[in-house]
């Protein structure tokens, strides 16, 4: 490795945010997988230029709560100026104007924990040279030149120009740039992994790519955007919700501007100045405050885990889902079946049939062909011999197509593998299959195994000799897991090659609901679409090209990023990590998403109850004295009243910005038990906490020298 | 028994009768709605009407019913009262004046019966049963019909039809208001209220001086007038009227009669939806508003302050003797958390918080148990504003009743929730504003600010009580109030079918373990509190301002 490549490296390192550990084993249930974002305080300081700058009203206006409080600091600054004396217009103008700057500090906080990801990516995005073939000859264009359909060719050492994939040879590539990870993967033309990301960089060997994407639609681009939140739109249900928000906005403005008629009426004037404290104080400017940065950092959130989402809805979608579909291989299961037993048909004993079965596997290099020579090793000490050891052995490797392994030496032909082929092929030999080999198999199928025969043919004609019983290996925790998913209300549907009995023991097993046996890429999609149809939304993940309209098809597609660029295109997130597992913890950050908005969004409606307490006998206490027993708070003084619960609105937005970076906690529990708690907290607790903030504030505004 | 323990025991006899009607009018109702056959007397009435009653609409086409059905009855309305010298029956009453004559053919289309004329002193037997009562039971059709319209909206699905106007209408009518008028007026001539057709008499009273009364067809507008939530009284009095409701136990019945559809139709949807726990549930959060404003106002008004309110045992200012502080507590209760508006005392004299508890209930947009119809798809628009908060906090894009609450119909919502306040708050201001309206207050000081909110929150809500006191037969009170019970009627009717139409649209999403539980005791909680703190705090500068000022001074 050159030191170029160390440095790049180690620059990926320390800037790579900062991902959750791989987590495949549940981690119990004390503790919440989601949330845990980090907040330091110092990016609020950090973030107050940009957050200054947001006081644009071209900027503003997207949020409409915000931007009502926007003209309402210009009105009272305004205003303020008119009478310069009075300290009660310039500190509530003060404060109003703090309300808005904090609410663009949430925003800007959370858009800048993209920034730190996104310029390491740009990094990566170094303007590259590609060699594009015409015809037989190269030429040397910027990358940037590319169009789709081009042909470039990378050789050990070049940055890949551009997406695509690979049409010819086969190399190591270096992928850190985008996954974080640096162990190199194989890139090879046709088959599934054929996909190279622009910006990364061939390590071995020369291949030749077709470009699929246009430069600045490259992965890589989408990713930038994506982090630094420039690609954000309001999804679905932001926009529902603002447009609720806005409605109870103009509710309150319409009870504010009504008010000065009926104070005249009752005798007292009131001033523009407390009109717009008291609108400020009523509207819902917690929520319409936070409301963006929820958003981002839910999707920075779901960054964090090395999936890229290319939609917020798609994120939102996730909270919704009711099934969710899953690979057994990989995700419910380890990804290799492992030889557990020998079973010897009867006149064999089971040292002979390990001895037949390890030796027709030393040819078999798959992970199922090793655990049976270790198998036959730690159950029976047979010493693992190796193919150099017995001379004038002929070896048969095992092919997709034989599905068989075998050796033939000294005269004896043993083989081992699928039950279907080792039949086949003593019979081919002449030989008999003793009845009880095909109850074993059986058995061993409805046990949820998979059954390979071992046969040999010496001087005794040909024969089976007995079943090795491969199993799946059910992850651990995974059964926790689904019943915490069912608790949530999501139905887990396996999907699966095998057979249904195979299938129907493994799902057994791990607790999912429901599976799918012998899936094609057709019964997928049709599951999906027979779901759907009964009103629910599917989340799956893919990697094939095969997958691709599943993925597509489905609410949610979660493509691996070792798939094909089809599965990465059809999909609407991509996970770095390729962790099938991770579907999981998706739908909870789309859950925790919701949440958040909503819990925000009843803590921010509840808190107006305190605040009509402190302001109306402010205001009126004077005209009617029977309304200083709406004082409940006991504050000091009118002005002192109104001033605490604007700095209360003020500040509260700042309390909760970690929250609304973090997400409210959730656990995987029934909708009634989340309901519960949620509304005991920002319900109740919205009702209660500003009559405890504003009487703090106001004591210690009282102890100011002329108020109170 | 004290007084209270009269109060009390009469509010579980009303429970308890309520109670008992429930089930079967719940039931029948839905089977009404339901039913595909058609009297022989409802297909005469159809060809009559040129309507066919068969089709199915869109909300469009619904909208477009129920606006052409009321601007034709409003016309009619209008005409009737402006060539009453000429009908014969009139009592030789006069034409109505223009203004007048509008805002009261308004007030009865819209189900409000906003009275700004006496009733004994301008309008003969034609315009009362001709005009006036007929809309007491279309009107309150109409209701229920844009109702049903909603819940099927919810009870279907891909399909944006949402029934036909003019069978609900009709049957509205034919088999649920008519029927139960006739047996409600039987009873009530039986416990002594008036029916005929008698002219004026003279009589003399018995501390000198004479007094004329006039006959009518009382008892039967007396029932469709509480059974339809209308209110408009034959005479001024209104129920105060011993010709209207004579005995304590006919006070009781018309508290009934004005409850009794509203509350039942919580079943119908139940039914309707295929799931009764969720009638249960916005029947229980209605009940729970109805009875919590019941206990406050038998609090405020019971709770006597000074001599002469300790001997008569409560604030018995403005209230029949024969009814007591009790049954008039429970009464002004019902009358303004329904959009009936029908009176048994005078609101004016309660205490100033027993007036502010009047003035909250229809503020809250009359919705615990609201008016015929309009009660139930009011509190069902609460239901999904609530449901789209609480929604977010489980975690899912929210859905009630299987339907997802997205972009568009929380737009219709949140429209729909905006229309009230809006009228109310810009008319009152507006009224206070300006130099001359405030010459019809009785009254200064809050209290006089009192009869203007009042008049505008019942007018815009569509109930039709008055703070009495306030002049209301000026142009100004008479237009803008006019204007206040169309826009209040007709445009949340607008969003409400918009909304259904939309929600008949979707396909349903099946309940998981994942899904608000919208008909446990929580979810009915979270509505209560998300209306009193929505709707309720909405009010609270002008409450403050009126009631409170008044109420909270001694």
């Amino acid at each position: 490795m050159t030191t170029d490549t160390q440095k790049q490296e180690d620059s990926m390192s320390t800037a790579a945010p900062t991902r959750a550990p791989h987590q495949d084993v549940p981690t119990g249930h004390k503790e919440s997988r989601v949330g845990a974002g980090l907040f330091d305080p110092k990016q609020l300081l950090k973030s107050l230029p940009d957050a200054c700058r947001k006081l644009d009203p071209r900027v503003m206006v997207k949020s409409p709560v915000m931007f009502v409080v926007w003209i309402g600091s210009v009105l009272t600054t305004v205003f303020s100026f008119k009478d310069p004396g009075d300290w009660f217009g310039w500190t509530i103008s003060a404060w109003l104007w703090l309300t808005v700057v904090f609410a663009n500090l949430a925003e800007a906080v959370a858009e800048g924990r993209g920034k730190a990801q996104a310029d390491t990516l740009r990094k990566a995005k170094t303007d590259t040279v590609a060699r594009r073939l015409v015809g037989e000859s190269e030429e040397q264009v910027p990358g940037t030149g590319l169009r789709i359909g081009d042909l470039v060719v990378c050789e050990a050492g070049d940055i890949i120009p551009g997406d695509g994939d690979v049409v010819e040879g086969v190399a190591s590539v270096d992928e850190s740039a985008i996954t974080g990870e640096s162990a190199p993967v194989i890139r090879e033309s046709g088959g599934d992994r054929s996909a190279v990301t622009g910006g990364t960089k061939v390590l071995s060997d020369r291949i030749v790519i077709k470009i699929t994407t246009k430069p600045g639609e490259t992965f890589i681009d989408r990713m930038i955007n994506l982090v630094e939140g420039a690609a954000r739109q309001k999804t679905p249900n932001e926009i529902a919700l603002n447009i609720l928000l806005a409605s109870l906005t103009i509710v309150f403005l319409l009870a504010v501007a009504t008010l000065p008629p009926f104070a005249d009426y009752a005798g007292t004037h009131l001033t523009m100045v407390v009109l717009v404290a008291l609108l400020v104080c009523l509207i819902p400017t917690t929520i319409g405050a936070l409301l963006s940065a929820i958003g981002i950092a839910g999707m920075d959130r779901l960054v964090q885990r090395n999936v890229l989402a290319m939609s917020g809805r798609a994120v939102e979608a996730a909270g919704d889902v009711s099934t969710l579909l899953l690979d057994k291989t990989g995700t419910i299961t380890l990804g290799n079946r492992q030889a557990s037993e020998f079973v010897p048909v009867s006149g064999t004993t089971e040292a002979e049939l390990a001895d037949a079965a390890q030796l027709s596997s030393l040819a078999d290099e798959t992970p199922e062909g090793r655990s049976i020579v270790v198998l036959a090793k730690e159950k029976y000490g047979l010493r693992e011999r190796h193919q150099g050891e017995l001379t004038g052995a002929e070896w048969i490797a095992f092919t997709a197509q034989t599905r068989m392994s075998g050796v033939d030496v000294d005269g004896r032909k043993i083989r081992k593998g699928a039950a279907g082929s080792v039949v086949a092929w003593v019979r081919e030999q002449g030989g008999e299959v003793s009845e009880d080999a095909g109850a074993l198999t059986d058995r061993i199928s409805e046990a949820g195994g998979t059954p390979l025969l071992v046969a040999v043919e010496d001087t005794d004609g040909a024969r089976v000799l007995g079943v090795i019983h491969l199993k799946d290996v059910v992850k651990e925790g995974m059964r926790e897991r689904f019943d915490e998913l069912r608790r949530m209300g999501i139905k887990t549907v396996m999907i699966t090659g095998d057979n249904p009995l195979t299938a129907k023991a493994i799902a057994a097993e791990a607790g999912v609901d429901d599976f799918l046996a012998e899936a094609t890429p057709e019964d997928k999609m049709a599951l999906i679409k027979r779901e759907q149809a009964g009103g629910k939304l599917v989340a799956m993940t893919g990697d094939g090209t095969n997958d691709a309209p599943a993925l597509a098809q489905a609410d949610v597609g979660v493509a691996m990023n070792t798939g094909t660029s089809a599965a990465k295109e059809a999909g609407n997130m991509v996970d770095l990590d390729s962790n099938p597992t991770k579907l999981i913890e998706i739908v909870e950050i789309g859950k925790q998403l919701l949440i958040t908005r909503g819990a925000l969004t009843t803590f921010s409606i509840a808190n107006d109850v305190a605040k009509y307490f402190a302001i109306i006998p402010a205001l009126f206490a004077a005209v009617y004295p029977g309304l200083d027993k709406l004082n409940i708070m006991g504050l000091s003084s009118p002005d002192s009243a109104i001033l605490s619960a604007v700095i209360f609105n003020a500040l509260i937005i700042i309390a909760l910005v970690p929250l609304s970076l973090k997400g409210v906690r959730y656990r995987p529990v029934s909708a009634d038990k989340l309901l519960r708690r949620n509304l005991t907290i920002y319900g109740i607790g919205g009702l209660v906490a500003p009559f405890i903030g504003i009487k703090l504030i106001d004591l210690l505004i009282s102890l100011i020298p002329g108020i109170g | 028994m004290g007084p209270v323990l009269a109060g009390v025991l009469q509010l579980l006899a009303l429970i308890a009768a309520l109670a008992l009607a429930y089930v079967p009018l719940g039931t029948y109702m839905a089977r009404v709605y339901s039913s595909d056959t058609h009297w022989r007397f409802e297909k005469w009435i159809y060809k009559g009407i040129g309507a066919n009653p068969n089709t199915e609409m869109r909300w469009p086409a619904y909208l477009r019913c129920v606006l052409a059905f009321s601007a034709v009855s409003v016309v009619f309305l209008y005409l009737l009262q402006r060539l009453q010298g000429h009908l014969p029956g009139s009592l030789g009453f006069k034409a109505i004046d223009p203004d007048q004559a509008f805002n009261t053919a308004t007030s009865f289309v819209t189900n409000t019966n906003w009275q700004s004329y006496y009733g004994e002193q301008a309008m003969g037997h034609v315009v009362q049963t001709a005009g006036l009562a007929v809309q007491n039971f279309v009107s309150a059709a109409v209701g229920i019909a844009v109702a049903v319209a909603l819940v099927r909206g919810f009870a279907r699905a891909r399909t944006g039809e949402l029934g036909n106007f003019w069978s609900d209408l009709v049957r509205g009518v034919t088999r649920i208001l008519l029927p139960l008028s006739v047996v409600a007026a039987i009873v009530l001539v039986a416990c002594g209220a008036i029916q005929n057709f008698s002219g004026i008499h003279e009589v003399g009273q018995f501390v000198g001086g004479h007094q004329q009364w006039n006959g009518g067809a009382v008892a039967s507008q007396e029932a469709i007038k509480e059974v339809g939530t209308n209110g408009g009284g034959y005479f001024n009095a209104n129920s105060a009227h011993p010709f209207e409701n004579p005995t304590p136990f006919t006070n009781l019945f018309e508290i009934f009669l004005l409850l009794v559809v509203p509350f039942a139709l919580t079943r119908t949807f139940g039914i309707m939806v295929g799931s009764l726990k969720q009638g249960y549930a916005i029947l229980a959060t209605m009940a729970t508003i109805w009875v919590g404003f019941i206990a406050l106002m038998m609090w405020t008004e019971f709770a006597h302050h000074g001599p002469a309110l300790q001997i008569a045992g409560g604030a018995m200012e403005g209230k029949e003797t024969r009814f007591g502080v009790g049954a008039s507590s429970i009464f002004a209760v019902s009358t303004t958390l329904t959009s009936t508006g029908a009176v048994d005392s005078f609101h004016s004299s309660f205490t100033g918080l027993g007036g502010g508890i009047t003035m909250l209930g229809m503020q809250l947009g009359e919705i615990a148990p609201g008016g015929t119809g309009s009660g139930l798809y009011g509190m069902l628009v609460m239901a999904i504003i609530a449901v789209f908060i609480a929604g977010l906090m489980v975690g899912r894009t929210p859905e009630y009743l299987g339907k997802k609450i997205g972009t568009r119909e929380i737009k219709f919502a949140a429209c729909y929730i905006l229309i009230t306040p809006a009228l109310v708050l810009i008319f009152t201001a507006a009224a206070m504003a300006l130099p001359t309206p405030g010459h019809s207050m009785t009254n200064s000081g809050a209290h006089g600010f009192s009869e203007i909110l009042y008049a505008y929150s019942s007018a815009a809500n569509n109930n039709g009580s008055a703070f009495a006191g306030l002049n209301a037969d000026t142009q100004w009170f008479n237009s803008t109030l006019g204007l206040a019970m169309v826009l209040g009627r007709f445009l949340p009717m607008v969003f409400v079918l918009a909304l259904a139409g939309s929600l008949a649209e979707q396909k349903p999403v099946p309940a998981t373990a994942g899904t608000l539980r919208t008909e446990k005791p929580l979810f009915t909680g979270l509505l209560v509190g998300a209306i009193l703190i929505i709707t309720g705090l909405t009010y609270f500068p002008a409450l403050a301002l009126g009631p409170l000022a008044e109420g909270l001074a001694s």
